[in-house]
């Protein structure tokens, strides 16, 4: 009896401390924690390989019209940005954040030797590794493992989702997986799991002390991710489907004071073998339309200054149509980047050049290693080098 | 002597998918070299090959063998598809249950090693069932005819892409990854070798029944010097070649300690066993024998050192506590959720294990699992999407929400403890299911368990330990 008395003691001190805790003093437990004017992160992943071209339409060119017979979509359907370029009907936010000049596109990002395996491509994305490596950190994991050296609480990457990325998962730091905060609280305050978490973790470098060292920072970091997510929830109104609480929950944790950086969020799945149009349409209209939520929301809080969203997906898919109504699986693809500090705007490169493929597929141009680069020095201000194990040139994008 | 339940729970963890429950009374009767003798009997028969083709795939073959095939419509195409899809699921369902059921433990943890060294990933379940039967029977044999067979299997053929690596128009992948991942290992060879290992392999082909072809008109027959030596190579010599190279047994060895025993390799003990691996022109049970019957794999160093694969953890579960789940598919969403789907390797580097199986989202998925498994508690938990499963058809982040339900069978493990008097139970408890003593005290985790009765007493007990950071370690 006395036992468990003395163990709820524990317990509840812990939760409430950081719960209720005024936030002036707040500051002064996490002299690390971010002012407001914190850079961040949002990537978008379009996982099972979104259809570059007809999201990012090439509405001039007649290799593209004869490629896909029943495919391709006309000038007139689609939302024009410029005489010889327009984006997928779904995409109307995105074509007003065009005008408004706080969307780029860039053309043709890819990697040498492309692998037309899901896995193996978005392995390769993931890593940053070239497509002869297999390598067992992401690259936003070595960028924890780089922020959060000592730490006891690697929140500054967070995945939205039940299962962490590869991409998050760093050497010596693994970044946390929180579709719901609350819910990741209810789980990891159980009280069982709480009394383990009472335990004093040693520093030894035995297994054992690899799960409790884990454990502890599962907790804290769900502990403090709920308590930051309630501290200035966003008003605005977001679609109700996954993406949009998803960018719902990121907008309020960015308004809180949480040391995060970097969101990760995923969409899919865009693998679109059969009758891609209407699959195709549903999902980049829920990308659209979350999205578009979330800057109007970030605009209106002053914020979007802070931002720097960009999509991805592990390769683009085949310039031809195949018989079933959809694409198979193609290379270089092309990647939006949304924020209020863009320095270079609209459409940055040459669109696709459709007469010089490298069978049935698109060559890369930019190589995304040189995206992740450009981000990790100018936004983040950290060592790009030492995190993607080699040099990239920066490109000029912000 | 009085540690021979520690010692031989640890055998049977690393020989095997750990002590299965009736198991337990006896675990302290016998020392480790006659447990491990006694698993080595049991491996000792050709295993029952798994068989979940359905009829109509085997009757297609057979017509197309006959020359009397006719042409599948697109629609039958694309349901072929979906049935080989589903029945790689089935195919994984079958071998964890026999990993569970099997008395010949040694050999389906060896198949299981075998199955991440030579790592292959193809929705061709004709396919994928004969790679993972010519594993399962050459597990325990030599690993020189275990890597001649699986590099002839069409599954790999297919997968390396050796189908397209012709006279004149090498493709590298087969030779490439059969150095760096399947032999010797990065930094004994130059891509040199690749390029003439390459041509070698040339004409190396397979039917879609799977069986081995050799296509005389595109071997390349010209000389390759490969590893220093120059010859008309063909593929079995390259494969002997590469058999030759000292370099191969300690790679082989090396992964093979880092499965069985530690994470962190002792050079001068893998160096010697290897030496004798080679020695023995690549016998794979003298060389268990020389890992399960030595003094020092008993050392603490090496008890309880391992983090569990998911496979292990789930599979080993289930022996200690006999469940039925009314969902047997429950288990491939959590396979997927806790990052390890078998027949689905993440590359062909095969599984990087230790602590990459943790995280916080696994960790607290793992330490939750005995609950999810007897229905204490929900699962909610939405595992990825595979597109190269799925081809854009699942449904994403797919999980139950809600009960797995499942009929779970206390009895024997009540059995188990007949003996031992009430007192005594959660220390024998911890005893029985822990590698590892627990860092929270007996007295703690008492206060979580129901004592209202000695059966719900040892239930919940059993399962909170099961929960620990500790029962992921073996």
């Amino acid at each position: 009896m006395l036992i468990k008395r003395k163990e709820f003691l524990q317990v509840g001190s812990l939760a409430t401390a950081s719960l209720l805790m005024p936030k002036f003093l707040k500051a002064f437990e996490h002299p690390a924690s971010v002012p407001p004017g914190n850079k961040v992160v949002v990537v978008i992943q379009l996982s099972g390989g979104n259809d570059g071209l007809n999201t990012v339409i090439p509405i001039q060119n007649d290799i593209y019209y004869r490629a896909r017979p029943t495919l391709s979509l006309k000038a007139t359907q689609a939302l024009s940005l410029r005489d010889d370029v327009a984006l997928h009907p779904a995409l109307e936010g995105f074509r007003e954040l065009y005008d408004q000049g706080s969307l780029a596109i860039l053309n043709n990002v890819g990697y040498p030797n492309p692998d037309r395996s899901h896995f193996r491509s978005m392995d390769i994305w993931h890593t940053a590794s070239s497509s002869r490596d297999y390598w067992n950190e992401g690259w936003l994991g070595r960028y924890l493992d780089a922020q959060c050296k000592g730490c006891d609480r690697p929140t500054q990457a967070i995945e939205l989702d039940d299962v962490l990325s590869l991409a998050l998962k760093g050497e010596q730091v693994k970044g946390i997986a929180v579709k719901d905060p609350r819910r990741l609280y209810g789980t990891a305050n159980e009280k069982f799991f709480r009394a383990l978490h009472s335990q004093p973790v040693a520093h030894e470098e035995q297994p054992v002390d690899y799960l409790y060292k884990t454990l502890a920072e599962t907790m804290n970091s769900a502990d403090y991710i709920f308590a930051e997510s309630k501290a200035r929830p966003t008003k605005a109104n977001y679609p109700n489907t996954e993406l949009g609480r998803s960018l719902r929950t990121i907008a309020s944790l960015i308004y809180s004071q949480i040391n995060t950086t970097v969101y990760y969020v995923s969409l899919g799945s865009f693998d679109t073998h059969v009758n891609q149009q209407a699959q195709q349409h549903r999902l980049l209209k829920e990308l659209n339309d979350a999205v578009f939520a979330f800057t109007k929301d970030l605009q209106q809080q002053h914020r979007f200054e802070d931002l720097l969203l960009f999509t991805f997906s592990e390769f683009g898919r085949r310039v031809a149509q195949n018989a079933s109504g959809g694409t198979d699986h193609g290379t270089a693809n092309n990647m939006f980047l949304i924020g209020g500090g863009l320095q270079q705007k609209g459409v940055l490169n040459p669109l696709p050049d459709l007469s010089n493929l490298d069978e049935g597929d698109l060559r890369y141009q930019v190589d995304f290693k040189n995206v992740y680069a450009t981000i990790l020095q100018k936004w983040l201000k950290a060592n790009d080098q030492a995190i993607l194990k080699g040099q990239y040139a920066p490109l000029n994008f912000i | 002597m009085a540690n021979h339940q520690l010692h031989n729970q640890h055998l049977l963890w690393r020989a095997g998918f750990g002590p299965a429950v009736e198991q337990l009374p006896d675990l302290h009767r016998y020392t480790p070299r006659e447990y491990f003798k006694a698993l080595q009997k049991a491996s000792a028969a050709a295993p029952v090959p798994l068989d979940v083709i359905p009829s109509v795939f085997k009757e297609e073959m057979n017509s197309s063998m006959t020359g009397r095939k006719r042409e599948l419509t697109a629609e039958e195409r694309k349901q072929r598809q979906q049935m080989s899809r589903d029945g790689i699921r089935q195919l994984n369902l079958t071998w964890m249950h026999a990993m569970i059921n099997s008395s010949a433990q040694l050999r389906e943890k060896m198949a299981f090693f075998w199955h991440g060294h030579f790592a292959c990933r193809t929705q061709n379940l004709i396919h994928q069932q004969q790679l993972i039967n010519l594993i399962r029977q050459q597990a325990l044999g030599n690993f020189g005819d275990l890597l001649r067979a699986v590099s002839k299997s069409g599954a790999m053929i297919n997968f390396l892409n050796n189908q397209q690596n012709r006279k004149d128009h090498p493709n590298e992948n087969f030779a490439r990854e059969v150095m760096e991942l399947f032999t010797m290992g990065r930094g004994h060879y130059t891509e040199q070798d690749i390029k003439e290992a390459a041509r070698a392999f040339t004409g190396w082909a397979a039917l879609p029944s799977g069986e081995f072809i050799f296509r005389k008109l595109q071997h390349d027959t010209g000389v390759k010097t490969i590893l220093g030596k120059t010859g008309n190579f063909q593929g079995e010599e390259v494969l002997q070649l590469l058999l030759e190279q000292k370099e191969t047994a300690r790679f082989i060895t090396r992964k093979l300690w880092r499965f069985l025993v530690n994470e962190i390799v002792d050079e001068a003990r893998v160096e010697k066993l290897a030496e004798a691996f080679y020695q023995s022109g690549y016998e794979i049970i003298p060389l268990l024998e020389s890992i399960f019957l030595s003094k020092w794999f008993y050392e603490q160093r090496h008890t309880g050192a391992l983090i569990k694969s998911p496979v292990a953890l789930i599979v080993g579960f289930r022996r200690m506590i006999p469940l039925e789940l009314q969902r047997e598919d429950a288990i491939l969403l959590l396979q997927r959720a806790l990052g390890q789907v078998l027949f689905y390797p993440p590359n062909v580097a095969g599984w990087p294990g230790g602590k990459n199986w943790i995280d916080s989202s696994s960790l607290l998925l793992r330490m939750r699992l005995p609950l999810l498994l007897t229905s204490a508690d929900e699962f909610n938990i939405g595992a990825k999407d595979d597109d190269d499963v799925m081809m854009g058809m699942g449904k994403r982040g797919e999980g139950l929400f809600q009960l797995i339900g499942s009929t779970t069978h206390w009895d024997p493990f009540f059995m188990a403890l007949k003996e031992t008097s009430r007192e005594k139970l959660a220390e024998t408890l911890q005893q029985l299911l822990l590698q590892v003593p627990a860092q929270l005290s007996t007295k703690k985790i008492e206060g979580f368990a129901d004592a209202r009765s000695r059966e719900s007493f040892i239930r919940s007990y059993a399962l909170h330990v099961m929960s620990l950071p500790e029962y992921q370690l073996c």
